[in-house]
């Protein structure tokens, strides 16, 4: 239990998916702009990460690892080169899968991250978090303790992200620096504090 | 359509990174040295050259409901091609790239070359765009690798450029500027630079502060 609590606490904070990894930033410069849609993409994130990531252990572990197909008797078969095609093709489904379920069975929900659900299949961090459990060999509760870390340590910084960006709208910033330029300073600043984690243990 | 004009202007006028803010992540991260954003600019850019080509040589089959997972599949197979080659002849800097070659599926400036340009023009003009949006990205990755590695190791590509104190030089190198805060200072800055030079860049406030005006009374 321990383990996995200290797995969690260093994917949130340490290990920062947007802050020290830089993934997903795209969206995470995009849709910064106001705390309730960052909120909502947030939201959206967390739930795919935690759903796909633990998924991708199966298939790597069940599927493409060295060796892993031994229990359909070709223990001589390496498929780990089709890691990255399945994958993507594991999130987009899933993210269209959750699309439809989400809108057949809670529409409010739906309809609050509507927007966003699409844009998750291209975030980075999504397909980034599958590949360091890959290369980190997770196993399958470590890997879901990881995904759902790694999605609450995105949507904190998306969040906080966003609070700053509102208030910063009203500061004098100047020309060449406005919106993207000062965004990134900002960033940075965020990113210089969140590795003052660096080195917590539990 | 002009060659020359879909080749270079990604480069400084349009740029993918500093403009159109796509495929940012890979740009902070791989940028601490040299040599390995060399490699991973190399390979984004024959990545989004060669996807916008199959892309663009296939948008005529591909049905629109479909497209994105149609293009995601042409790039996968592209970065599989390269994440291969790249384990197969330069193990070292793939170890370093780590996820990050895996992650150019995922880097938003091929997936919007072929969205944008790929699905509406033949196949020549799309690998100039996606040749030249590579070298956009390709420029920055450099500009940015150039500052991190010379001022915060001494070395340019490996090479000792500044000799450090610590080996009986003079140079005491700045730290900070490898590890990963700093990535977003420079391209902060390097965006500010690019749209002082250019000012239709420059973005509109949201709220302009109006100038102080002392209040005149009422009725006076």
């Amino acid at each position: 239990m321990e383990h996995y609590l200290s797995l969690f606490v260093r994917a949130v904070f340490i290990e920062n998916m947007a802050l020290s990894f830089f993934l997903g930033m795209c969206t995470f410069l995009a849709v910064s702009k106001k705390i309730q849609a960052a909120f909502g993409l947030g939201v959206a994130v967390v739930v795919v990460l935690t759903i796909t990531v633990p998924v991708n252990n199966l298939i790597y572990q069940y599927l493409l690892a060295d060796g892993a197909l031994a229990w359909a008797g070709l223990p001589d078969v390496d498929l780990s080169f089709l890691g990255l095609l399945s994958y993507i093709g594991v999130i987009a489904a899933l993210v269209q899968i959750l699309e439809m379920f989400l809108d057949r069975y809670v529409p409010a929900l739906y309809a609050a991250l509507g927007v966003f659900l699409p844009l998750i299949t291209v975030n980075c961090a999504i397909l980034g978090a599958s590949l360091l459990m890959v290369e980190r060999d997770y196993t399958f509760g470590e890997s879901a303790v990881f995904g759902a870390g790694a999605g609450v340590g995105w949507a904190l910084a998306i969040v906080a992200l966003a609070g700053i960006r509102e208030k910063l709208k009203y500061s004098d910033v100047p020309d060449g620096l406005q919106g993207l330029g000062i965004t990134f300073i900002t960033v940075g600043l965020m990113s210089l504090g969140f590795m003052s984690f660096g080195g917590i243990d539990i | 359509m002009d060659v020359k004009d879909t080749l270079f202007r990604p480069v400084f006028r349009d740029n993918p990174i500093a403009l159109q803010i796509l495929g940012i992540c890979s740009a902070l991260a791989v940028t601490s040295s040299m040599q390995v954003s060399l490699v991973m600019a190399v390979a984004l850019t024959l990545v989004t050259a060669f996807s916008s080509f199959f892309i663009s040589a296939i948008r005529h089959y591909i049905p629109s409901s479909i497209r994105i997972i149609v293009q995601m599949t042409v790039i996968a197979s592209l970065v599989i091609v390269v994440d291969q080659i790249l384990k197969a002849y330069a193990y070292d800097t793939s170890k370093q790239l780590s996820v990050f070659v895996g992650l150019i599926i995922t880097n938003c400036i091929v997936m919007g070359r072929a969205e944008a340009f790929a699905m509406k023009n033949p196949p020549v003009p799309s690998f100039l765009d996606g040749f030249g949006n590579g070298l956009g990205y390709s420029f920055i990755l450099m500009a940015v690798a150039f500052v991190r590695e010379l001022l915060g190791s001494g070395k340019l590509f490996g090479m000792e450029v500044l000799p450090l104190v610590t080996e009986g030089g003079w140079y005491a190198p700045n730290g900070l500027l490898l590890l990963p805060p700093s990535a977003f200072f420079l391209i902060g800055l390097l965006i500010w630079a690019i749209r002082s030079l250019q000012k239709d860049q420059v973005e509109e406030p949201e709220f302009r502060i109006a100038k102080h005006t002392p209040a005149i009374e009422e009725g006076a």
